[in-house]
């Protein structure tokens, strides 16, 4: 009953993947409609050596850079912000039905809508932020989208807009599972309300935060549409997958693109391998309960 | 928040997850301000695309809190746009047959994952997982140059086929978890009376697991109605293009018209079936989110 969910999944994800990196190591140019064994037998890796040590690898360092500035400041306030409003919905027990209606909002709303929404909120002219500026009395007249690293400041705040109510949820459900008896006998023994946090709810929580934390990690780092839509990569938002559509898409080199794809692949899967060792015995109890 | 995370009365049978509370007894004031502030924060700019929605012509470069003249004129205009509507109607499709392939060939896999006797069950959950984190970019590449070769390119086929890369998984996530919740010994009972495992798969676990099914639908649908990357690689005309791709291809009716106004048209029709799902399956959307993430 497995195999046909497993056939699939090689044909569709594996498949691709395998031959992802068959195309990385050859040299292909839609625009000259020919495909080329890379031409000196003596570099098979032309392309990765290219990518990371050839006239144009400052690209590939720059996006490895911007791709993890923006994956550690988006997660980290996230799981802030999340932490925050998930401890304030579980306090509030009236209407949290609603309360979480209206958190998953951002969350439903298409990641190219976000960016657009963000777009109209930090447009230079009549955006809602210059405009709130303007009416305290601060430069009002920044080109948020246009300039660095105000774009990537918008694109962390987009990301952050989104998926921190994920982050509540998530944490929220951890929360629930706690039982109350426990705080009463903190409460008991003299602990006071930060100390019962610090020992109680935030060690009880970790499981439920680590896998959320996973979960936004690995998508932060594969971020693509958000700065596609926001600044098509321009201002310093060029993320990994990013620059990687932009050389197989639109400067139609199938090789090198497929050789960043590929990169950022491994480094996605080394961060999730890491993150999977650390985690690897929630898997394990689940898989054979 | 000490007053209220602790239940009144102590005795608490079992459910855990549905800890009745005393009610409004002191709910301190600055609770309030939070709830607030996570509605607005949730709320506001989504409202703030709204507001742009309503503008037209000279009124879209105020930027009052309240459109001056509010006009549907930018819905009226991307409704007569064939180009949107191809894109709604391809979205609808994509998302929908992506679900259904996916709960139906999904549902065998996570069913023998959370029941039947199986070496490897850990491996395979893991490699399930670990799929559904591939960065989308390390298949477009590839898919994209694949189906020039074979005609797939720009065709709702060739935009299915590699949506089930993330639906799969997800949704064998979901329902392995789901499946798991319920009580094995109706099944058991099924197998004693003669029941094949398949029947009793399909006459007991499936019509109990139907809010499972649902969830992982829901998520698999809203999943596949998001996807931006593989939508604008692997198409480049309006035949098989998704809304998604199409608004970010937009430009006014005219070259000269700042389309802000008509883009944040198409933004809030596009939200509209999720919000909608989002209202009416609350409960079961944030179950699946939080499906296996607190059983650690």
């Amino acid at each position: 009953m497995v195999s046909p969910s497993l056939v699939l999944i090689a044909l569709v994800a594996l498949y691709p993947i395998i031959y992802a990196v068959w195309l990385s190591l050859h040299q292909y140019s839609l625009i000259e409609a020919g495909l080329t064994r890379w031409a000196e037998p003596s570099s098979p890796f032309g392309n990765y050596t290219e990518a990371l040590w050839g006239a144009d690898s400052s690209q590939f360092w720059t996006a490895t850079r911007i791709t993890f500035t923006f994956t550690i400041v988006s997660v980290f306030f996230e799981l802030v912000i999340g932490l925050a409003m998930a401890m304030a919905m579980h306090a509030a027990f009236k209407g949290q039905g609603i309360l979480r209606t209206v958190i998953l909002v951002p969350w439903a709303v298409l990641t190219v809508v976000t960016a657009i929404t963000w777009q109209t909120i930090f447009e230079p002219e009549l955006g809602f932020v210059n405009t709130m500026l303007g009416a305290v009395g601060l430069p009002s007249n920044t080109v948020w989208l246009g300039e660095e690293p105000q774009a990537l400041i918008v694109m962390i705040i987009a990301d952050v807009w989104k998926t921190a109510p994920f982050m509540a949820l998530l944490i929220l459900a951890g929360l629930q599972v706690i039982p109350g008896e426990i705080y009463e006998a903190g409460k008991v023994d003299g602990a006071s309300a930060w100390q019962r946090f610090q020992k109680l709810t935030l060690p009880l929580l970790m499981p439920a935060i680590l896998v959320a934390l996973i979960f936004r990690t690995l998508d932060a780092l594969r971020i693509f549409d958000l700065p596609w839509v926001l600044t098509k990569g321009a201002h310093g938002t060029e993320t990994l997958s990013l620059i990687s559509y932009q050389t197989f898409q639109q400067n139609r080199l199938v090789g090198e693109g497929s050789a960043l794809a590929v990169l950022t692949f491994v480094i996605v899967m080394a961060v999730s391998f890491l993150y999977i060792r650390f985690i690897g015995g929630n898997l394990r109890t689940m898989a054979e309960e | 928040m000490e007053a209220a995370s602790v239940p009144a009365t102590v005795e608490r049978a079992g459910t855990k997850a549905k800890q009745r509370r005393s009610t409004g007894q002191g709910t301190p004031w600055w609770l309030w301000v939070a709830v607030f502030a996570i509605v607005v924060f949730c709320l506001f700019p989504f409202y703030w695309l709204l507001n742009t929605s309503l503008k037209t012509g000279p009124d879209l470069s105020t930027s009052a809190l309240l459109p001056p003249s509010p006009t549907l004129d930018n819905y009226q205009s991307i409704f007569n746009d064939s180009n949107f509507t191809t894109a709604l109607k391809n979205s609808a499709i994509v998302a929908l047959v992506t679900t259904a392939l996916s709960l139906i060939v999904g549902s065998f896999c996570a069913y023998a994952l959370a029941r039947l006797r199986m070496r490897r069950k850990f491996l395979i959950l893991a490699i399930v997982l670990s799929i559904s984190t591939f960065p989308q970019i390390a298949i477009a590449a590839p898919i994209f140059k694949l189906w020039r070769d074979v005609g797939l390119y720009d065709t709702i086929p060739g935009l299915v086929i590699p949506y089930l890369t993330f639906a799969l998984p997800l949704t064998i996530y979901i329902l392995t978890s789901f499946f798991k919740e319920i009580p094995r010994d109706l099944e058991e009972a099924a197998l004693v009376d003669g029941a094949t495992n398949f029947e009793a798969f399909r006459k007991v676990v499936v019509p109990l697991a139907a809010p499972g099914l649902a969830t992982a639908g829901i998520l698999t649908f809203i999943a596949a109605w998001n996807e931006f990357l593989l939508a604008i690689t692997l198409t480049s005309s309006t035949s098989a293009r998704t809304v998604p791709a199409a608004i970010a291809f937009f430009t006014g009716s005219t070259q000269f018209e700042q389309p802000l106004g008509t883009i944040s048209a198409a933004s809030v029709v596009i939200s509209i079936p999720l919000i909608l799902l989002v209202l009416f399956f609350q409960k079961r959307i944030v179950a699946g989110l939080t499906a296996g993430a607190v059983k650690g």
